[in-house]
């Protein structure tokens, strides 16, 4: 069953969809995941990996399909993919083997795609996720998600149609560069979780570094496999959903394929196996060109590539070259914490909420910028997540920054927190300071403080004057005022007159 | 520079596509100038060489005998050619072939057929029967074998002193054999195939043709090796070696395989096979006759395997990135499909369709899979009767001696290299190495060779067996008019 609160108008209808069914629809979402590995050069040739050259600079001879040229395995990328494998707990096969996929278009140039299709590098793994109930960040609850398989294979060029003279550019910067097909079985039900594990998965890659997963630069490219069916029933035929750009819109996309499989099938129609494109403007898929028939990709074994060995501390021969090998258990051993390890740990090391850290976690930066002012500052954990999140991250989302790209730094926040944890201000003064530094005219919060003079007044006696004049101000009230050492107690009307007669700060 | 001239009066042979003419006089040039420093790169430095037009040159034209790469340059070389260039070889020129290699005879490339420069020789011609008076005495030449035919007649008629070939199904060995040169075909991953156009990926390696067993072990020396580029290739260092001249034979078991007694071997070529054997046993060695049971299935077995692997390997000509491209251009798919039917002769398109079939999905099983398992059968076989103590195989290597080109082509090419391939092709498919060795000449005057199978990677045991029987069976010299008594001046030095 599905969760709730979605913020969009589809998930509305689809709320209607099911309160007013005649059965229940159990939607059923899988996701087919390619990650470009974060490598020198690319899977099979010599040739760099570089985002956003000039056209066809970065091709080799293999990678241009010249006769005669033959594949070559890059290491790095067997490691990259080793590395994920374990970090998403899949058995790795110490052997695996190499295919051609065959299929004629004008970004293969070779006429077949080299992948892993009979035995793929990894299988069997599983990837764990977070969501939060009714969108308020006060529940989250944890899925899993099964990945059937990971595996190798080549990345195809760009094309670009030019409709205008009738002609495609052919681009094969990009032909040949590794790729890391993550298959995650349809054990997803809706968009949000779609959203959450890919998320996560991106969050793995980043962490382990194999693959920078950046969806804006094609560096993950996440195909959605959905299909409904009512309960007890087998499943329904599926649809594949295409050109999703970003998280955001794949929720949206499986989302709306959901919405729109339930719709057809209820008004008696049937769903077609095809494959679909999501339209980014209109916020739905469209079926794409079609295909005649079904694609026979007739594979063979890519005779040019021996079965790719891996070893573990166990099987590794004495007398190997280790630079000719890749050792399963070194990779293991030097694999870095996880995000799930590392926001348990943070939660246990500061005290913070769950939510918390998969905030911190989610923006690039931010942990780190937490913990620089934790380390520069006396005030609590707690409370400093709060500015972290609420004032920091707040700001950042409003003017589209990252946290490198902050005007507050680190050293600035932590100082003004001290200040505030002194007691030097008040919390509303704080707020007033941050803003200020937020303007980036490199000020100091000491001097912000004296600038706009909202410093607390700590003197006993200057306090007693001032609220004297303000009573004394008051003839027919009772006031009731409590003087201690730190400053004084006084009833909220008063308040206000008291404030009004001190700029700034507060009593 | 006599190689040269002599290039240009055998002309008529058809054995070059493209002679390099001036890159050549200037690698000789070089060549000269070191060895009178008295620095030669190596024992090839000088020799004239000729490379089959399937191997990539840097700057010189590799068609592949095809009007898909008709006119297409090459930016690099082969690794063996590399080599052979770093040695200090003068490269003549590029060789004719089949189209892509495909064919037993060297006639079905774009540049016409090659001519066997014994059809030529004084001893054919002696022979040779007219069947008529206006019969035309040119219409009477016989075939080269194929595909390595432009290479083996190169050597053959001495315009070069070595040539590269390449072997997928007897590509080297036949046409040596139809030719009377040596033609060995290494273990499949002891040479690097980089930069070889494939054929067979699995099956194909760079042979090498020569006029004696010595020359063969020489150029194999500067050849054999790992290369990073070609993951086929193994990582054991290889060491050159010189043959020792053998001189008790007693020690060898030779093992004479009764499958290779296939119908339609000619009765000459048996009773030479059975002299042969009959050699060995007179000169103390065992000879025993063994069985490869699975030797029947292999002509079938390599139909699949390589008309699937051809099909894939052919699929990256769409005319793109370089070659032949069509000027169709209503749609991608259109240019793709008129550029291969322009492209491509009907052998190769042929062998697409059919390898595209056996790949489909709902054959794959019955006909690619099954291909797998019999090759495996039949590389047992082999390794069962090596295991069992012989050394090496004897056999012959064609069914009969060169038959007129007029009379061949009255059979398909898919016919004639099934009926061709038979006696050659299950070496490609166990990945052993043999050689064909010039035995003697037949009733027409024409050359005859006996193959020999040796075990994996153990060329220097096979070239050393081959070199025996060489000594022994003395094959005479070809006789052509068109060497004026000159070849002992370009005999080798």
């Amino acid at each position: 069953l599905c969760l709730w609160g979605h913020p969009y108008l589809n998930s509305i209808f689809l709320l209607f969809f099911f309160f007013f069914s005649l059965t229940p629809w159990v939607p059923v979402v899988g996701l087919e995941i390619h990650a470009q590995i974060s490598s020198n050069s690319k899977l099979f040739s010599g040739s760099q990996v570089q985002f956003a050259a000039p056209p066809n600079s970065l091709v080799s001879f293999f990678d241009a399909s010249l006769p005669g040229t033959l594949p070559v395995l890059n290491r790095r990328c067997v490691e990259a993919a080793v590395m994920t494998g374990l970090a998403l707990n899949c058995s790795i096969n110490k052997k695996s083997l190499f295919d051609r996929k065959h299929y004629f278009y004008a970004d293969l140039p070779a006429g077949y795609q080299i992948t892993q299709q009979r035995v793929p590098i990894a299988v069997n793994g599983s990837l764990s996720y977070s969501l939060c109930i009714d969108n308020k960040m006060s529940q989250m609850v944890t899925k899993t998600v099964r990945i059937k398989q990971i595996q190798l294979e080549q990345d195809s060029g760009k094309s670009l149609h030019d409709d205008v003279r009738s002609q495609t550019l052919v681009d094969l910067n990009r032909a040949g560069v590794g790729l890391m097909e993550v298959v995650m079985e349809p054990d997803m039900c809706c968009g949000e979780e779609a959203a959450a594990a890919v998320r996560e998965l991106q969050l793995i890659l980043q962490t382990l570094g194999s693959s920078q997963a950046v969806m804006a630069e094609g560096q993950l490219r996440v195909d959605a496999n959905v299909s409904v069916h009512h309960p007890g029933e087998p499943y329904g035929v599926r649809t594949e959903v295409k050109n999703i750009n970003s998280i955001r819109f794949l929720a949206k996309a499986v989302d709306y394929e959901i919405e729109r499989q339930i719709e057809e099938l209820e008004s008696g129609g049937t769903i077609l196996n095809e494959t679909r494109a999501f339209d980014s403007k209109l916020g739905c898929t469209v079926p794409m060109r079609d295909k005649e028939g079904k694609q026979d990709y007739r594979f063979m074994p890519e005779p040019n590539l021996p079965p790719l060995i891996l070893y573990n501390a166990r099987s590794l021969p004495a007398n190997m070259n280790h630079q000719q090998v890749v050792n399963i258990d070194w990779i293991h051993e030097r694999l870095p914490d996880l995000p799930s390890v590392k926001r348990a740990k943070l939660v246990e090391q500061y005290g913070i909420l769950p939510e918390h850290s998969f905030t911190l976690l989610n923006e690039a930066g931010l942990t780190e910028f937490f913990e620089d002012v934790i380390k520069q500052t006396q005030m609590k954990p707690k409370k400093v997540i709060g500015w972290i999140l609420n004032d920091l991250l707040s700001y950042l989302k409003q003017h589209s920054l990252t946290v490198k790209e902050s005007p507050v730094s680190s050293f600035l926040l932590a100082d003004l927190l001290n200040r505030l944890e002194k007691k030097e201000i008040s919390s509303t003064a704080a707020k007033q300071v941050f803003a200020e530094l937020w303007k980036g005219e490199g000020k100091t919060p000491l001097e912000i403080v004296k600038e706009k003079k909202l410093q607390l007044i700590q003197d006993q006696e200057d306090l007693e004057r001032i609220c004297q004049a303000v009573i004394d101000g008051q003839e027919n009230e009772v006031i009731i005022c409590q003087c201690r050492k730190d400053g004084v107690l006084a009833l909220p009307h008063l308040l206000g007159r008291t404030r009004s007669s001190l700029p700034g700060s507060l009593v | 520079q006599r190689c040269l001239s002599l290039i240009k009066s055998t002309k008529f042979l058809n054995a070059y596509i493209t002679v390099a003419e001036e890159t050549a006089l200037k690698q000789a040039e070089e060549s000269e100038k070191r060895y009178k420093r008295g620095q030669p790169l190596g024992v090839l430095d000088g020799i004239p060489i000729a490379v089959k037009d399937n191997f990539n040159t840097a700057g010189i034209e590799t068609t592949c005998a095809s009007n898909m790469l008709k006119g297409y340059i090459s930016p690099y070389n082969a690794t063996v050619v590399q080599k052979l260039l770093d040695q200090g070889a003068v490269l003549l020129g590029k060789t004719n072939l089949d189209e892509f290699a495909m064919g037993s005879g060297s006639t079905d490339g774009v540049f016409g057929p090659v001519r066997n420069p014994w059809s030529y020789s004084r001893q054919y011609k002696e022979k040779s029967v007219p069947k008529s008076h206006s019969e035309d005495k040119d219409s009477n030449w016989v075939i080269t074998g194929g595909s390595s035919g432009g290479s083996a007649a190169a050597v053959s008629s001495f315009t070069c002193f070595a040539a590269l070939g390449s072997d997928t199904g007897g590509s080297t060995r036949n046409p040596a054999a139809h030719c009377g040169v040596v033609g060995l075909k290494p273990t499949y991953g002891l040479i690097s195939r980089h930069g070889l156009i494939p054929l067979v990926n699995s099956m194909d390696v760079p042979g090498i043709l020569t006029r004696c067993v010595d020359d063969a072990a020489v150029v194999l020396g500067s050849l054999a090796g790992h290369d990073p580029k070609d993951s086929t290739t193994i990582q054991d260092n290889f060491k050159p070696f010189e043959l020792s001249d053998l001189t008790d034979v007693s020690k060898l078991s030779i093992g004479i395989p009764k499958e290779y007694h296939a119908p339609g071997l000619s009765s000459e070529i048996l009773a030479l096979w059975s002299k042969a054997a009959d050699l060995f046993k007179n000169a103390g060695a065992k000879v025993i006759e063994v069985s490869l049971p699975h030797t029947r299935y292999s002509i079938v077995c390599y139909h699949v395997l390589c008309t699937a692997e051809v099909a894939s390997n052919m699929a990256r000509f769409d005319g793109l990135e370089y070659g032949h491209r069509s000027d169709m251009n209503k749609s991608t798919e259109s240019m793709y499909a008129a550029t291969r039917r322009e492209g491509f002769n009907d052998v190769v398109r042929g062998r697409i369709l059919s390898g595209n079939y056996f790949l489909l999905k709902q054959n794959y099983e019955n006909y690619f899979i099954k291909a797998q398992k019999v090759r495996r059968l039949i590389a047992n076989d082999f390794v069962k009767v090596f295991g069992s103590g012989v050394d090496i195989l004897l056999t012959p290597t064609t069914l009969s001696d060169a038959i007129p080109y007029m009379e061949f082509i009255k059979e398909d090419n898919r016919t004639r290299s099934a009926q061709d391939d038979i006696l050659t092709q299950a070496a490609n498919m166990a990945g052993l190495p043999a050689i064909n060795v010039p035995t003697a000449l037949s009733e027409r005057g024409l050359p005859v060779g006996l193959q020999f199978i040796g075990r994996s990677f153990q060329e220097k045991q096979l070239l050393t067996v081959a070199k025996w029987f060489e000594k022994q069976v003395k094959f005479p010299m070809i006789q052509l008019d068109e060497h004026n008594g000159n070849l002992k001046q370009i005999s080798k030095p």
